[in-house]
């Protein structure tokens, strides 16, 4: 009678700490810790990158490379800037009007069917193609086959095909999350279809598009590999023609002038590294940004916006 | 519920915001009395409108939707014409073939079965195709356990605002430029590991698997460091997969084996693993298959030396690396069967990344019924 009665005052649920042998505690204590390790290992090399960066060019740093062209010994990175901000430039409106058409479309209009699935197919593995194979292929086929030399335009169909799968997956995504009443408002008011898209469903998949169009455009900033042999680098502005004039952007000067004999040059691509970064940890927290406007505009919304976030809305269309 | 009355105002800002805009309605009842055009006519004239203007937007949009799969197309057509002339001169020793020799350029090209080249050309891919594989098999057996890892502290004991935190890290490290991790690693992280760590990996006992990490450490740059460079690459892939995943198993079946009185770490393995296991797989083989095909990063730290790695610190050479680094000398063969060559290095390793990419989603898409894995996004 006395032990029911000890068994019955335990505590229900949990057992007690004591009732876990100590080989089991043991394990679950190493379980977690290496966890906690891989965590670590997880943090540290963004903090050593990020240190690296800014530590290799505090010594290097001048503020005229805000003004200055390069030139062959030195010089600044105006003109990689401008080279970058005009890529970017492009971009941004080419893969806006590429990738949320192209995602409007697979997600509102696309029959269910073998062709539909072609086409999600192609966006999702071109998304895996290596960049330096869309980057050879502009090179042979824009650069060299139709004559354009470096140019604009042949580093800007390079990006765009790079990009436009996340912004299509982000538009696809966001559409998909936008809730049914939303579109059951709109047509119990006679809207007609198209004004309902433009008015209700796409302007409520603002936030989930701008963040997919901002990834695409932290992916462009990065990029080296697709440029170096469509965008070619000069050491002038980026000038206004299309075609047969190269454009300067700050990978290149990265990766070209870190091992130059010269301390002026090796310290350009320092000082570009930096503004990558600067540039990329911008645009993260842009994203970030957005997510966080629309969750406090709409926090019917609330679990929607961020892209990766965004994963989940797909199963419910 | 406060969670209740955001959702109402917002329907409420639609609703409010639509009949202002475009209500035939109250275009008919206000306005077409005025002016005296029949009701009838004005509304078939605004379907109308609407049948076209929805047209406008599905055909736009249909159109940028085919432009994925042409620009696919038009790549492989381009590649395969480009290579054509190099497959038939390089026949099979440039999948199984070592040795890489332009030829000479000092000598008069020399015609073989149809196609012009340079005396003493001979193209064996084998070294940069085992590079690839070699330098990837590293990045995911040092990425996946540490993403994995990473991902199951993040969601089991972290509190909220710090796993917030940690996903602003991993958007970094997902952010940062290939190029900034190049060289990083091949001024910073590479030194330091010939320097600190690799020394104390030859004294592993010498048996089989351990043995691999014997022999010369090398400077740094090599095999070794740029697969733990191309880890750091994949693995926000694979954690921000892992995470969100995680957070998406059911509570009650945590709770169930809770009261079972297992401890958390059996918990992990026998119920949440067992709910993402497929996801995660699919998520490490995404990351290999972008392993596969960095280029700049690799470039910069495997030395792209155009070699097999002698040992697992030698330097060596990759597929994509070998594309970005040589075609500005391949542009030096007069006879252009350089160029060739490398886009016949281009198909291999676009078929190798695409066989990858499509095992990943096939295995993702059989597991994730309802759980839809953020496929191909990097941050």
């Amino acid at each position: 009678m006395a032990g029911a009665a000890a068994a019955l005052s335990r505590p229900v649920g949990r057992r007690g700490r004591e009732d876990v042998s100590l080989s089991r505690r043991a394990r679950n204590l190493a379980w977690w810790s290496l966890a906690g390790v891989a965590l670590a290992l997880l943090v540290v090399p963004v903090v050593w990158v990020l240190y690296g960066v800014f530590q290799q060019a505090v010594p290097n740093w001048h503020w005229s490379i805000f003004t200055e062209v390069t030139t062959g010994v030195g010089g600044g990175l105006a003109n990689a800037l401008a080279g970058t901000g005009v890529l970017l430039l492009g971009v941004g409106v080419l893969v806006s009007v590429i990738g949320i058409g192209c995602g409007l479309y697979l997600a509102e209009f696309a029959p269910t069917g073998a062709l539909t699935t072609l086409l999600r197919s192609a966006s999702e593995i071109l998304s895996g193609v290596p960049s330096i194979v869309i980057g050879y292929v502009g090179y042979v086929a824009l650069v060299v086959g139709l004559h354009w030399g470096f140019s604009l335009l042949a580093a800007l169909i390079v990006l765009t095909v790079l990009v436009i799968p996340y912004v299509s997956k982000a538009t696809e995504i966001a559409i998909g999350q936008v809730p049914v009443a939303y579109r059951e408002g709109a047509e119990a008011l006679g809207m007609a279809r198209s004004r309902a898209l433009r008015t209700v469903v796409l302007r409520s998949a603002i936030p989930g598009i701008a963040t997919g169009i901002i990834v695409a455009l932290a992916i462009s900033v990065g990029e080296t590999a697709p440029l170096l042999y469509t965008a070619g680098f000069s050491n002038s502005f980026p000038t206004a023609q299309l075609v047969h004039s190269a454009v300067p952007y700050l990978t290149y000067a990265t990766w070209t002038f870190y091992d130059d004999p010269s301390a002026a040059v090796k310290a350009l691509a320092f000082d570009s590294m930096v503004l990558l970064v600067v540039l990329v940890l911008a645009l993260i927290l842009a994203s970030r940004l957005v997510v966080w406007m629309s969750q406090k505009h709409s926090p019917a919304r609330a679990t929607g916006g961020g892209v990766r976030r965004a994963g989940r809305g797909r199963a419910g269309r | 519920m406060s969670s209740d009355e955001p959702g109402d105002r917002a329907r409420d800002d639609a609703a409010r915001d639509l009949p202002r805009r475009d209500d035939p309605a109250l275009a008919r009842t206000g306005r077409a009395a005025k002016d005296g055009v029949p009701d009838a006519a004005k509304a078939a004239r605004r379907s109308r409108v609407a049948r076209l203007s929805e047209r406008a937007l599905l055909g736009g949009s249909a159109v940028t939707a085919a432009v994925p799969l042409a620009a696919l197309v038009a790549m492989l057509v381009v590649l395969v014409i480009q290579a054509l002339p190099a497959i038939r001169y390089n026949g099979w020793h440039f999948l199984v073939g070592s040795g890489w020799n332009p030829g000479s350029t000092y000598s008069q090209p020399v015609h073989t079965g149809g196609i012009l080249h340079l005396a003493g050309a001979s193209y064996g891919a084998w070294p940069l195709i085992l590079g690839t594989l070699e330098a990837s098999a590293i990045a995911v057996l040092v990425g996946f356990p540490i993403a994995v890892g990473a991902a199951v502290f993040i969601v089991e004991k972290l509190p909220r605002a710090l796993s917030g935190v940690v996903g602003l890290f991993l958007e970094i490290l997902a952010g940062i430029p290939s190029v900034v991790f190049g060289l990083w690693g091949v001024l910073t992280f590479g030194p330091w590991l010939a320097r600190d760590i690799y020394p104390a990996l030859t004294h592993l006992p010498n048996v089989p698997v351990l043995d691999i990490f014997r022999g010369s450490t090398g400077y740094g740059e090599g095999l070794l460091t740029a697969g733990i460079v191309l880890a750091a690459m994949i693995i926000p892939l694979i954690a921000a997969t892992t995470r969100d995943l995680l957070r998406q198993v059911p509570e009650a079946t945590k709770e169930g084996a809770e009261a079972l009185g297992l401890t958390s770490a059996e918990v992990f393995r026998t119920v949440q693993f067992r709910w993402v296991r497929t996801g995660v797989l699919g998520a490490a083989i995404l990351g290999l298959g972008r392993a596969l095909g960095e280029t700049i990063a690799v470039a910069l730290v495997t030395g792209s030396v155009l070699q097999s790695a002698t040992n697992i610190y030698g330097t060596t050479t990759t597929i994509a690396a070998t594309i970005v680094s040589q075609l500005d000398s391949a542009q030096t063969d007069p006879t252009g069967l350089y160029v060739r060559v490398l886009a016949e290095a281009a198909l291999v390793l676009m078929a190798i990344t695409l066989l990858v990419n499509i095992a990943a989603r096939r295995i993702v898409r059989r597991s994730a019924r309802g759980v839809a894995l953020p496929v191909g996004v990097g941050f």
